[in-house]
This record gives structure tokens, sequence and C-alpha cells, in this order.
């Protein structure tokens, strides 16, 4: 009896283990294997971010810092290399486009699990674009997801293949995919039955309560102070010498006020990763980047371009009569067209971004070499070109060299600018004088950031603002809202009905087109001819963008800054320390 | 009362001082918004006696400053040409008390170089210059503001001791209302209903009232009490036996014994008043660029690179330094003076 109970255990193991390889054999987990260089596991990392993350649920993120953490704790199918700027495989280890560029189907890895162990698979996508694509929920998101108006289908055939289907080509095509964070069926399911996917995962959320497809899950979150983020250990990444990703045991988030403090906290090494430093801090830290181990990189002009908008909104005749008599002077090309040929952008390059940033001549910057124009031209800097534009459009000068419109009246207006953004006002200061020489009074008004902003958007009560925008991506497509008359940042006229004028008419058209056309070199030559009506009609003057300037602890191995959010973290998966951890 | 015998060093500084401000654009080399975009942070102009060479020069001279490269500011003196320091030079122009046009500087010298005795700011605007100009804004704002918060205190604390009673009440309860008014956040409150366009001019009278109507509470409480103690005075009672009326007495036998809490109070209340402006500049509710004042210069210091890079743009933080020991000391002086009179 004794042997024969032995034995019998002994079979019982046998048959676990048994079944246990062959299980393995018939699911074998579908690792990503990273071709970058291979590093040694362990170590922390720190970065400053300059807010606190408003929320951790992909479904209702907007803001920077929330969305640099969701980046680091969830996966999506197909991913945008920010380095390469294309795509490549991601959750989905594969995938077919029909020729007619309408559906898609994806192909996802095999035994990948989610942070906390439960396994993904097709219900998981199914699910997670059921929420995205639910209009109740507003994600910012399903925009995207629309074409011509009509939501995309999603439908599961099989565990593991995922089928999609427009209504219309898309030419973004499968970069839609990206940043679209796959959601846990089994943690929020339940919520979104019950409506409440809004409130799900808010930043009182416990680290069992939320799971993800990232390199890093959550551990801990201090209010005001930090958020500590951990490793997977179920992330479906290996590194060329097998080894699982990801190498760092913890990503902290460090909460700082200014773009100052954020270097302050670089030097005095709380933090070993920085990005979004100003050209003048850039400077500073560079200088003793031999005797601290760091350094410093200038990756080139990014995305954001800065630029006056002038307030060219219909609705405030009566309303807002002192705005309404200015806008006269707006609604003129020819007055724009002074206004932009008197502005010395090289020296908006030169003070405020001590030369690292480039002059604008359109809202593409160089940055986006595929997509930018490259017959435009940064308009030249000319204060008698601006004379004469502004004397055939009939303005003249009095005596002491102010200038008047055709009825008599000074030319005096005021830039609005958000007092949180520094360079923003130098330039604000620096065109004040530019258009000094035109006899323009020009005042400077610098608002706090949500009363600018209202102010542009809501009220509509400014003369010209002196903005700036940064695309997601470099394709044009996800900053169409801004371009489209009936977009909701077409931030010089808000809520156009229909198109306001027969230029804005030809770009609706022009983007609409590149929408539904699938040929890169067609859509280019679409997307070329938007950027020259901007350039020609100025509803916005474009003026410069600065480059990206990052830094980063001479030890970390895989540092490759980018051009595209998130600048230095995008690969936080493959960072690591060269030297032992416990150094840092 | 009137202050008789030496004057105290306190108020000739002042004097000089205020003199300088008032002819801001006639002692500054450059109008405070001319822009020299190639001269961004260039330090402090050097003045030399000595060219290269060693040979002594009787009129001191400067050479012109070039930056490197375009993404440095490190300036080098180009010494190929010199740059003699001309007095009572023509330049720029600018008016006289707001009325005449005029040319001459106390000092200048010849395009294209410049002189930049304090170094220049980020738009390469003379930082002297700048000064000067600003002193206007911050002492005539800080002086504007405590007179007339004295003289509302005067008028108001002498109804109140004068009357008394229900008069005495509800002007008393307004200055303790006033004096716990946390008055930074009206400030606040007050430019965000304003609309955005407002001229610099109307921006600096609309300070200075603010100001001041805030701060009439102290003096008037101060004054009160003067009132009060005069108003039973034997002689003041004799002049209303001989049927004196109460403008006369007013006037004639209790103001003018107020006159010397008035002073005391205004030489003190100007440096705090001059601080409130500095304040307000700072944080970017006082006048707007390119118009200086101490404050709006100070602002820039905020920048993390500016506070440890260019040790010059942090000077409009050192003016009123001096400023306020005359002040206090002249507050000293007063209330000494009047200690020994009554």
């Amino acid at each position: 009896m004794r042997f024969r109970g032995k034995s019998f255990w002994v079979f019982i193991l046998l048959v676990v283990g048994v079944a246990a390889l062959l299980g393995q054999q018939a699911f074998p987990q579908d690792w990503l294997r990273s071709t970058s260089e291979a590093g040694r596991p362990g170590g922390k990392l720190a970065f400053a971010e300059r807010a606190e993350p408003k929320t951790l649920s992909p479904v209702t993120a907007l803001d920077r810092p929330s969305r640099d953490v969701i980046r680091c704790i969830s996966g999506d199918l197909i991913h945008i290399n920010r380095y390469t700027q294309k795509t490549e495989p991601a959750l989905a280890k594969s995938w077919t486009i029909s020729p007619d560029g309408k559906r898609f189907t994806l192909q996802l890895r095999h035994g990948i699990r989610f942070s906390d162990g439960a396994p993904f698979d097709a219900d998981d996508v199914v699910f997670s674009f059921k929420v995205y694509l639910d209009e109740k929920v507003h994600s910012p998101q399903r925009d995207l997801l629309l074409v011509s108006g009509q939501p995309m289908t999603v439908e599961k055939l099989d565990a593991y293949s995922v089928r999609f289907t427009f209504a219309a080509p898309y030419s973004v095509a499968e970069r839609v995919f990206d940043s679209l964070a796959m959601l846990p069926r089994h943690l929020l399911e339940k919520d979104y039955a019950e409506g409440k996917i809004n409130q799900a995962w808010n930043l009182n959320v416990t680290p069992d309560k939320i799971a993800g497809l990232g390199a890093f899950r959550l551990k801990q979150f201090v209010p005001g102070e930090r958020l500590v983020l951990e490793r997977n250990p179920n992330y479906w990444k290996i590194d060329a010498k097998g080894q699982k990703l990801p190498y760092l045991d913890e990503l902290t988030f460090l909460f700082v006020s200014s773009q100052d403090a954020e270097a302050i906290r670089f030097q005095a090494g709380d933090t070993q990763i920085i990005s979004g430093l100003s050209a003048e801090n850039f400077a500073v830290l560079s200088r003793d980047q031999q005797s601290r181990n760091y350094k410093f990189e200038d990756a080139g002009p990014g995305l954001e371009y800065n630029f006056l908008v002038f307030n060219l909104n219909d609705d405030t005749e009566g309303r807002l009569p002192q705005v309404a008599r200015r806008q006269k002077w707006f609604n003129d090309l020819l007055f724009r067209q002074a206004v932009s040929s008197a502005i010395d952008r090289s020296a908006i390059v030169r003070l405020v971004y001590r030369g690292r940033g480039v002059a604008l001549a359109s809202q593409v910057t160089p940055g986006n070499k595929l997509w930018m124009n490259p017959a435009l031209t940064v308009p030249q800097y000319s204060i008698a070109k601006a004379r004469q534009l502004l004397q055939s459009a009939g303005f003249s000068w009095n005596q002491d060299g102010n200038l008047l419109d055709k009825e008599g009246l000074l030319v005096e207006f005021t830039i609005l600018v958000s007092s949180s953004n520094a360079q923003r006002n130098q330039m604000a200061t620096l065109i004040q004088d530019d258009l000094k020489h035109l006899g323009m009074k020009v005042q400077v008004v610098s608002l706090e950031f949500r009363a600018a902003t209202d102010r542009v958007v809501q009220s509509h009560d400014f003369d010209t603002a002196l903005m700036g925008l940064a695309g997601g991506d470099v394709d044009p497509t996800p900053s169409m809202s801004v371009w489209l008359s009936s977009g909701q940042t077409h931030l010089w006229h808000l809520g156009e009905k229909r198109p306001a004028t027969p230029w804005e008419g030809e770009i609706d058209q022009l983007l609409q087109k590149q929408l539904a056309t699938l040929n890169y070199q067609q859509r280019k030559r679409l997307y070329d001819r938007v950027q020259q009506i901007v350039a020609e009609e100025l509803p916005i003057v474009c003026l410069a963008s600065p480059h990206i300037l990052v830094g980063a602890h001479q030890d970390l191995g895989n540092f490759r800054p980018a051009i595209i959010e998130n600048y230095v973290l995008w690969n936080a998966d493959e960072l690591f320390w060269r030297i032992p951890a416990g150094n840092h | 009362m009137r202050i008789a015998g030496r004057l105290p060093f306190a108020l000739w500084c002042l004097a000089g001082i205020h003199l300088l401000v008032t002819f801001a654009g006639f002692v500054a080399p450059y109008r405070f918004d001319t822009q020299e975009r190639f001269q961004s942070f260039a330090p402090p102009t050097r003045v030399h006696f000595f060219d290269f060479n060693g040979t002594f020069h009787l009129r001191p001279f400067v050479y012109a400053v070039a930056g490197g490269d375009e993404n440095s500011n490190e300036y080098r003196e180009d010494r190929s040409a010199m740059y003699p320091i001309g007095f009572f030079a023509a330049g720029e122009e600018y008016s006289l008390f707001g009325i005449w046009p005029c040319h001459r500087h106390l000092f200048g010298v010849n395009a294209p170089a410049r002189i930049y005795l304090l170094g220049a700011d980020g738009f390469g605007r003379d930082q002297l210059s700048r000064l000067l100009y600003g002193g206007r804004v911050s002492l005539f704002g800080g002086f504007l503001a405590a007179a007339l918060s004295v003289l509302l205190g005067l008028g108001l604390g002498a109804i109140a001791g004068f009357y008394g009673g229900r008069a005495d009440d509800v002007v008393m309860r307004v200055a303790d209302i006033f004096i716990v008014v946390p008055w930074f956040y009206l400030l606040l409150a007050i430019r965000a209903v304003l609309p955005l366009q407002i001229q610099p001019e109307a921006a600096f009278l609309l300070v200075v009232a603010t100001i001041g109507f805030v701060g009439w509470a102290r003096p008037a409480r101060l004054v009160r009490g003067v009132v009060l103690s005069q108003r039973e005075r034997t002689f003041v009672l004799a002049a209303r036996g001989f049927g004196a009326s109460n403008l006369y007495l007013l006037r004639r036998h209790i103001l003018p014994s107020a006159w010397g809490v008035a002073l005391t109070q205004m030489a003190v209340l100007i440096p705090q008043f001059i601080l409130a402006e500095v304040i307000l500049s700072f944080l970017g509710l006082g006048i707007g660029e390119p118009v200086p004042s101490w404050g709006n210069m100070l602002a820039y210091a905020q920048q993390y690179h500016i506070l440890i890079s260019y040790w010059w743009m942090l000077l409009p933080g050192v003016a009123p330094v001096p400023v306020f020991l005359a002040y206090h000391g002249l507050a000293d002086y007063l209330h000494a003076r009047l200690q020994s009179v009554s």
C-alpha cells in the first residue's frame, strides 16, 4: 500500500509535468525580440513631470503626464517606433490589409498575460474597442476610429485573430492602432456595464485593481509627490540575448512645478533623465556635462509649432464691438501678410531658442521629414515690403509714424499669451517691437493659461494670440481638427457651419480626400497644397519650432531620444544601467 | 509744522535719486525699449583709459563687443576700433517731462559700439536705462499711492476724530475692514475683470489708485488719535467759545497738528508701497512690457538660467535698498523733530 501510494504521486507528478510541457508546446509564448543593445537588469530611474497625471485610465486620459505614465503601463496592438517613425508589431505579431484598404486582420501573440497574470486574447481586444467606440464614454480616441462619420467594426475570428473593418479606405492605415491601450476585460467589464468606466482607474486606484500590458505596472502613488511603477513580470518582450525586458526594477515619476524645477532636480541628481529642456537651461546644464556625468542631446526640431493666430470669428459683431472693429484689419489678407513679413523669425530663433530652433514656413516643422512641403520658404523679414503691403491695403501713417486704417483709426491691438510659457512671452515682446516699426501699437497681455485659452476657445474676446501646438504623430490625420473648418480646434474661426472662405473649403476637400487616399505620394501632394494654402492665406502666422532638447545620465544604456512624445521614455523597456545597480 | 534746521542726509539722497529718474531720458544713454538683438545678455561694457598698446587716453573709451557663435552668450571686444565716450552726446530721441523732444544724453558712444554700464537684458536693452525709467514707475508710483492714502487718511481720520459718535463708528469700522481685507486677492480680482487692453499709463494709475486706496486705514487711525486729543485742548475750546465754526477749527487749529503725523506716515508708507508695486509687477499684475518697472524687470530673474548666469539682471532687486534706507532715515528724522517740537 505504501509503495503503491508513493508511485501514485510520482505518476501524478509525471502527468502534470508532461501536460505542462505539452501545454507549452501547444501554446508557446510569442515573445517579441528587441534588436537593441542587450543590457543588464536592475536599477531605478526617475523622471520629472511638470504636473500630476489626472488619471491612469487610457480611455479618458488627455493630458501629457497621464499619457506619459499610461504609455509605460499599457500595450497597443501595432506600435509606431518613435525613433524610426514607422509602425512595428506589438501585441499583434502580424497583420494583413485587404486590397481595398478597408479591412485589417490582426494576429495576436499567444500566451500573453496582463500584469496581474490574467491571459490576454481577442476578447480583450473586442472589449477595448467597444469601450473606445462607445459614444457615451467620450473617449478622445474615438474621432480617429471614425471614417466618414462611420465607426470601425471589430470582430473576433478566433481567440488570437481579430478583424477590423472601416466604412471607407483609411489612409492612416495601421498607424491608427498606436497608443490605443488594450484593456483587461476581467477588471473593467463590470465598470463598463454599470456605466462607470469613466471613473475607473482614477488616481485612487490600488495597484491590485489595475493591470496592463506595458513594461511596468503601478506600485505606488503619493499625491503631489511621485508615482512609482515597478517591473511587469509578464511583459512580452525579450532582448537580443533572450533576457526578459524591461531591465529597470522601478520607474518613478516626480511631480515638479516648472521647467526650471525640472532642470534643477536633474542637476541635483533626483532624476536621471530629462526632456523638454529650454535652450537656456540646456546651455547651463551642458556646461558641467563632463564633471557630472551627463550627456545631453539636441534631437533636432520637434513637431511643436508656435504661431500667431488672428481672431477671424464672425460672432463678435454687436457682442464685442472693439474686437469686431479690429477684425476689419485681420480679415484683410494684405494686413496679415504685412504682419507676417514684419516678424523677424530669425531673431526669435536666436533670442528665444538660443539658436536651438528653426524658423517655420508652414505648420509642418522640418522635424517631420515625411510631410513637410519643401517648396515653401520661410517668409523673408522685410519692413519695407510690409509697409508696401499696408499701403496697398489703404493704410497710411500720421506724422508721428503711427499706422492709421482707411477710416483714420489708429491701429492698436493686443497679443494674448499664456503667462506660464516664458518662451512665448519673449516671442510676444519681440513681435511687439517688430510691429512698432510698422507704426502698429501692440500690447502684450499675459494671462494665466486657462484664462487665455478660454478667451480663444470660448468667448472669442481677443485680437491675436500667440500659441503653440504639437502633433502627437507625424501623420497629418490626427491634427485634422485644427484645419477642418468644422474642427474642434480650428482656432482662428470656431464653430463654422460651412467653410467661411473658399480657401477653407478647399482645405476641407483636400483633407477629406487625403483621408481616403492610400498612396503616400498622392497624399503628400494633397497635404503639400494644404500647407501652401495656410502659408498664403495666413490665418495663423507660423513662427518657429524649438528643438527637442534632452539629457540623461552617462551610464544609461539605450538612451535614444525621439522627436515624438514621449521623447525619452518611449523605449523605457529597453533602458538599462551600464554600471551595477545601487550606484544611482 | 515746518521742518527747520539742517536737512538730513537722507533727504539729499532721495532728492538725488528722484532727480535721476525724473531726467531718466537725459541720464540714460538709450530708450527703455530699444532692442539690439545681437547683444542679448551682453555683460556690462568695460570702460577703458588704456588701449591695448598701453597708451593712456584722457577721454574714456569702449570697444564694440560681438558675440561668438550664436548659441552662446560669450562676447569678445573687437579691438580694431576705439569708441570714445561722448558727454552730452546726441542720441535717440526722448521727450523731457513728456513735452519737449530732446536728443542730448548725458553720455553715449557712436554706433556700432554700445555702452551698457550695467549690462543688457535678453533683448539687448540697456539695463541702466531701464533701471532709470523703471525707477519712475516704481518711485513715483509709491509716492503717489502714499500721498493718496495719507490724504484720504487725513480727511477721514479728521472727520472721525472731530465729530465722534456715529461718524467715528462708521469710519473706524470701515477702516477695520480695509485693514483685514486681503488686498492681494482684491488686486487679482480687479485685474481679472478689467478689459484686455489697458494703456501703460492707465495701468500705472490703476496700480497707484488701488494701492493708495487700500492703504488709507492706518494713517486715518493715527490722525483720528491726534484730532481726538487736540479737540479737547484749551485753545480749541477757547476758539469754539468765540464762535469759531467747525471747519475753521479743523483747518486752523486741529489739522496743522496732524501734519507731522501725516508726513511721518508718508515716509513710512512710501517704501511699503514701492515694494507693493514691485511685487505686483513681479507677478505680472502691474505695468506690462515694454515699459519697465523694477518689479517687472526683476521678474526675469525668476528664470533659472538668468538667475545663475547674469548677475546684472538682479540689480532691480538691489535698486530699492538705498531708497528704502533713505526713506527710513527720513522717517526717523521727522519723528525725532516732532518729539522735540511737542
